[in-house]
């Protein structure tokens, strides 16, 4: 029997990455999604029949409990609350390999060998933070802790020093393994230690910690793997710790910002650089003129922002981009890779209105079409169609890869006021000649000017 | 844990970082959000540890904890397949969407 649990774990090992590569097309991704899904189950029943499992009642209701609790979120969770509902999951992912950890170090103590130490040592100190700053993500995210950056005097001189505690005591628990206060205080400064982490991060900054966490909860796994000397969880946290930190990667370089900034920076708080100063005025559009230029027009491009999101807004603007399209106009969707709070996060909710996904470019494939581009509508972005990330050198979001809506014969900013972005930086892009601002919740906005058009 | 076992495991882990680097770099941005629930969902595997603690029968301790890490980990495969399953059903091309 224990070789057939490790032909299990090698099954599913292999179906794993089948599954991941099968995600580089849409049109082979749900397949592949469901080799890996088999290949789970294949490995869970090669652990149920395993010797070493003696009683089933807490296995069993484990298994009931988990797999209600996650149906009922799966199935009932808006697809807008995405971010929210993928941090937890961050969360419950590390907080498995903690406890998986805890209860190995409390079994074996002393007599842990110091690389078993060091695996489990890994394996709660990742899982510690994750499971923690997960749940200050989702906090932000939802609105239970205000999401702009929360900063105090001395905050980076406390977090480094919190981590260089953390890890001291990691290292001497490799020698003294039985010091098991030691280890109890580890596990609890890695779990304020996430918190803190999160603390001074801003909400538009959480594709990057999103990514960071999907990281870390992966490599937790990928050290049980070790603690456990156990392949498949080797192999499939690996897999899910390399996937997040490309993902982090792939967010600092959409913002042109190191991870140490993004962690250390509190972006927003403090305006450093200097923004241009915008001169001009803010030129207001009606609803009338906007759908006629829409309705006449030969492209007009969709750019969504974090707005459209919070506005629901993303089946009205199907409905619209239908209505031009069947008017002969050609409609595009122009998705940055920040945009909103997690990577991907646009993309979803319009392929959730029924956008197909052909009509969803990147940056690098839509910006050489906006100067043959008649009309762009803005939907609740801002910083990522910030023409000053191009123009000023001196400005705090320098060198940021944009989406260049200024080049179109004619911009619309769909937004709910006059304040300024979330970053607080001021935008030029609303002060030029050919942009005009259409105030007002992007859901009615776009409303109206689908009704706007059908009177065109 | 003897090095030797610890050596071995560290060959699984580096050619699997090599492996994901290759095979996750190749999923274009559309579909990164699924990504990120398919490798969350997939890397509750540790599912499997959490099993042999709940059911080992060693304490009350460690049954405990590994009862709640069932709990934990089971949210994640069960939650994580059937929302990517969700999201990826929806990305469809032009032709496929009907009205």
């Amino acid at each position: 029997m224990a070789y057939f649990s490790e032909f299990t774990y090698l099954a599913a090992s292999i179906l794993f990455i089948f599954g991941l590569k099968a995600l580089s097309h849409p049109d082979t991704a749900r397949r592949g999604m469901n080799l890996a899904a088999f290949g789970m189950l294949l490995a869970i029943i090669g652990t149920l029949v395993r010797h070493e499992i003696l009683r089933y009642d807490w296995i069993i209701a484990g298994l009931v409990i988990g797999s209600a609790i996650g149906a009922a979120m799966s199935i009932w969770m808006p697809m807008t609350a995405m971010p929210e509902r993928t941090a937890l999951s961050h969360s419950f992912g590390a907080l498995a390999a903690s406890l998986v950890g805890i209860s190995e170090y409390y079994r074996h103590g002393a007599e842990l060998g110091a690389f078993k130490m060091t695996a489990i040592g890994f394996e709660v100190m990742f899982g510690g933070i994750t499971v923690t700053g997960s749940i200050m993500a989702f906090a932000k995210l939802s609105e239970l802790v205000r999401g702009s950056p929360i900063t105090y005097k001395g905050q980076n001189i406390l977090n480094v020093s919190l981590f260089v505690v953390t890890a001291v005591i990691f290292i001497t628990l490799i020698f003294l393994p039985g010091s098991s206060a030691l280890f109890y205080t580890m596990v609890g400064l890695s779990f304020l230690f996430g918190i803190l982490l999160v603390l001074p991060i801003g909400a538009a900054d959480m594709p990057v910690v999103m990514s960071l966490m999907n990281s870390y909860a992966g490599l937790a796994s990928a050290a049980t793997g070790f603690a456990l000397s156990n392949n498949v969880l080797i192999i499939a946290g690996t897999l899910d710790g390399f996937s997040g930190f490309i993902l982090s990667i792939l967010m600092c370089k959409a913002m042109n910002r190191s991870i140490n900034n993004v962690l250390f920076g509190a972006f927003g708080a403090e305006a450093s650089g200097t923004a241009t100063q915008t001169e001009g005025v803010m030129r207001e559009v009606s609803t009338e003129d906007v759908a006629v230029q829409m309705a006449y027009a030969r492209q007009v491009v969709f750019v969504p922002g974090y707005g459209m999101a919070t506005a629901q807004a993303q089946h009205v603007v199907r409905e619209l981009a239908e209505l031009l399209e069947a008017r002969g106009v050609t409609v595009k969707y122009a998705i940055h890779p920040v945009a909103g709070r997690m990577p991907g996060h646009m993309n979803v909710l319009l392929a959730e209105a029924n956008v197909p996904y052909s009509s969803l470019y990147e940056l690098e494939q839509i910006n050489s079409e906006f100067p043959t581009t008649d009309v762009a509508i803005v939907i609740g972005a801002n910083d990522v169609v910030n023409p000053d990330a191009r123009d000023n050198p001196q400005s705090p979001i320098a060198g940021m890869p944009i989406l260049e809506v200024d080049r179109a014969h004619s911009v619309v900013v769909l937004k709910r006021g006059r304040g300024k972005g979330f970053s607080g930086l001021e935008n030029p892009l609303f002060f030029k000649p050919n942009t005009g601002m259409l105030y007002g919740d992007a859901k009615s906005s776009l409303s109206s000017l689908t009704h706007a058009v059908q009177q065109a | 844990m003897s090095p030797e076992a610890f050596i071995s495991a560290l060959y699984v882990f580096a050619l699997a970082a090599f492996l994901g680097y290759q095979v996750i770099s190749r999923v274009p941005p559309l579909l990164h959000t699924p990504l990120m629930s398919a490798t969350n969902a997939i890397s509750a595997i540790s599912l499997v540890g959490s099993l042999v603690t709940a059911g080992g029968d060693y304490n009350l301790t460690s049954t405990l904890l590994g009862f709640a890490a069932v709990i934990a980990a089971s949210i994640n495969v069960v939650g994580g397949f059937m929302i990517t399953d969700r999201m990826l059903k929806m990305f469809r091309r032009k032709e496929q969407i009907q009205h």
